[in-house]
């Protein structure tokens, strides 16, 4: 039988606040444990929550940027759960009226065709802290480590409207894109500044009923999304294959083991006993806050594709790839605006430069080669003073912090010959040592002589050390040879 | 509604609290006419009635992103029952 898979996702977004959602202690990446939890954080009793401005703003864009009903009342609820890394015993979060209404996100597929996402709601909420059961602790305890707890997160819940792991990659993706676009969360995967928890459920090809689906929680990375959700399409068809039934429940997927488990179902879940939190408001957004924030909006991903598109004649592919994160774009854009070529910017900063950033585990951010760097020595290539080839070394070096583009050019002796007076001899030279070689040219056929030149830029390029400008020697070389027939 | 004499046992035991035998029948007479007042609450027609999480017309003060809060963990952490290297310790947990 065929198997059509059904994929909803929720995602947990840290937002990039100096502060945490209801104290003002620093919300900053790994500082030493409990040494950013105040009381307020930790639920000493008498503390109580004041909402931080900046997190309300921040949703609020959020819901802008994907077109959703922003909802202008929103109530905080608690939602009671007993674990040692929530002090309060009640995770601060929203139910019945979340900040973030119906909205919708599109996504483009590697075949070309796009589709629509739709967004059920988004919300404002809490983090937990840590829980450490590793390391130097003393025996049979656990440590916890409060620096994250009453982190501002909004969790984004979308339909269970995609149908693939493709589908549900460029969702998130996508996602990734637009709240790194519009600078409300740093994007940072491996700090845990985006999770995603994964509702799978299988039916037969056709059916408009959708199966028990089963909830893969706190995913950190697409590339583990992707094999949770195929480890668990496959666990689930062979259930079902083999006459079982799916149970609805909660698993885990450890990515450095490739393990998935169930971690417990939904028959023996909480009541999470939601009520509205007596010690916070209802929060208001005033239309005129809303138009402010729309107002300042940055450029949203799609937008700045299109404009990639029309303004630097890039494919709608290159396009895409150079559009979907913040720091990408802007460092694309540094190179083809101070090189004046962004063909050659696009093609060194998603092959040469990405290549280089991915080996290192760096991002556009943290290039070794700056965008001005690399504009410079693209300029290089294009008024002919280095060659493709030559300008490959050039970058080595520079990310090795060999000093400038044209230091490295002199220091390394790469300068390209594009002398015409000095090419002419060389092709001559060459020429008149290989008579062999130009007897056999002069008699083939002409649609075989093509090919036949690469045997003589061989040689020109060996005798001029690799400097000769290939451009010029080729069409020097045709001028000869075509004097000879 | 009428709270059994099992289900009191079991919320004492829930809430860390000893209940004897002899106000068990008191305690159970007393939630059960709690309940029957929430039973009361629910017979009137509220369908035309919006919900609301506060009885007043108050908005949420907002404050701004600064951070004014500094680092006091060791005045926490000696009044915390165990700690360990800066973490705060608990009976081991298990997923």
């Amino acid at each position: 039988m065929n198997w059509e898979t059904v994929i909803g996702l929720e995602v947990h977004v840290q937002l990039a606040t100096k502060t945490k959602i209801f104290s003002a202690a620093s919300t900053s990446f790994g500082a030493e444990p409990n040494t950013q939890a105040c009381a307020i954080d930790l639920a000493m009793p008498g503390t109580l929550p004041v909402l931080n401005e900046q997190a309300v703003h921040y949703a609020v864009m959020f819901g802008l940027a994907i077109d959703a009903e922003i909802g202008q009342v929103s109530v905080f609820e608690r939602k009671n759960y007993f674990y040692p890394d929530l002090p309060k015993g009640y995770q601060t979060t929203q139910l019945e009226k979340p900040i973030v209404g119906r909205g919708a996100v599109g996504i483009q597929l590697a075949d070309g065709s796009t589709k629509s996402i739709r967004i059920h709601h988004a919300h404002l909420e809490e983090d937990a802290g840590k829980s450490v059961h590793e390391g130097d602790l003393p025996l049979g305890s656990s440590g916890v480590d409060l620096n994250r707890a009453g982190t501002p997160l909004i969790e984004i819940v979308s339909e269970p409207d995609m149908r693939s792991i493709e589908e549900a990659v460029a969702f998130a993706k996508k996602l990734h894109s637009i709240v790194t676009s519009i600078g409300i969360c740093d994007g940072e995967m491996s700090q845990g500044s985006m999770r995603f928890d994964v509702n799978v459920s299988v039916r037969p090809m056709g059916s408009t009923e959708l199966g028990t689906r089963t909830e893969t929680k706190n995913l950190n990375s697409f590339k583990f999304m992707e094999e949770a959700i195929e480890k668990e399409v496959e666990r689930q068809i062979d259930v079902i294959e083999d006459g079982g039934t799916i149970r609805q429940e909660t698993r885990l997927y450890n990515g450095d083991t490739k393990v998935a488990k169930a971690m417990r179902s939904k028959e023996e879940a909480n009541d999470y006993r939601y009520f509205p939190c007596p010690d916070l408001l209802p929060v208001i957004v005033s239309d005129d806050t809303i138009e402010a924030l729309r107002r300042a909006l940055p450029e949203l991903p799609d937008a700045r594709q299109a404009r990639f598109v029309t303004q630097y004649a890039l494919s709608l592919y290159d396009a895409g790839v150079l559009s979907s994160d913040a720091s990408i774009a802007s460092f694309f854009e540094t190179v083809a605006n101070s090189c004046g070529n962004p063909k050659l910017a696009a093609n060194w900063a998603m092959g040469e430069l990405s290549a280089a950033l991915n080996n290192a585990g760096l991002g556009f951010a943290d290039s070794p080669v700056s965008a001005e760097q690399l504009a410079e020595m693209i300029a290089r290539i294009v008024d002919s003073s280095i060659s493709g080839k030559m300008a490959k070394q050039v970058f080595e070096a520079m990310w090795q912090g060999e000093g400038n583009v044209d230091d490295i050019i002199d220091a390394k002796g790469l300068k390209q010959v594009s002398d015409s007076g000095a090419l002419e001899k060389i092709v001559t030279d060459v020429l008149e040592a290989n008579p062999a070689m130009v007897e056999d040219f002069v008699s083939s056929d002409e649609n075989k002589r093509k090919k036949k030149l690469g045997g003589f830029m061989g040689q020109i390029m060996k005798v001029s050390k690799g400097q000769a400008n290939p451009q010029q020697v080729n069409q020097i070389l045709l001028q000869k040879l075509n004097e000879l027939l | 509604m009428i709270i059994k004499r099992e289900e009191i046992e079991k919320l004492a035991t829930l809430s860390r609290i000893s209940i004897d035998e002899k106000t068990i029948t008191d305690v159970s007479e007393r939630l059960s006419s709690v309940l029957n007042l929430v039973d009361q609450l629910q017979t009137a027609n509220t369908d035309s009635v919006q919900s609301i999480s506060r009885p007043f017309q108050v908005s949420q003060r907002l404050r701004a992103d600064e951070i004014t809060e500094s680092n006091q963990r060791d005045a926490f952490q000696v009044i915390a029952p165990a700690t360990d290297n800066g973490l705060f310790t608990v009976p081991k947990m298990i997923d």
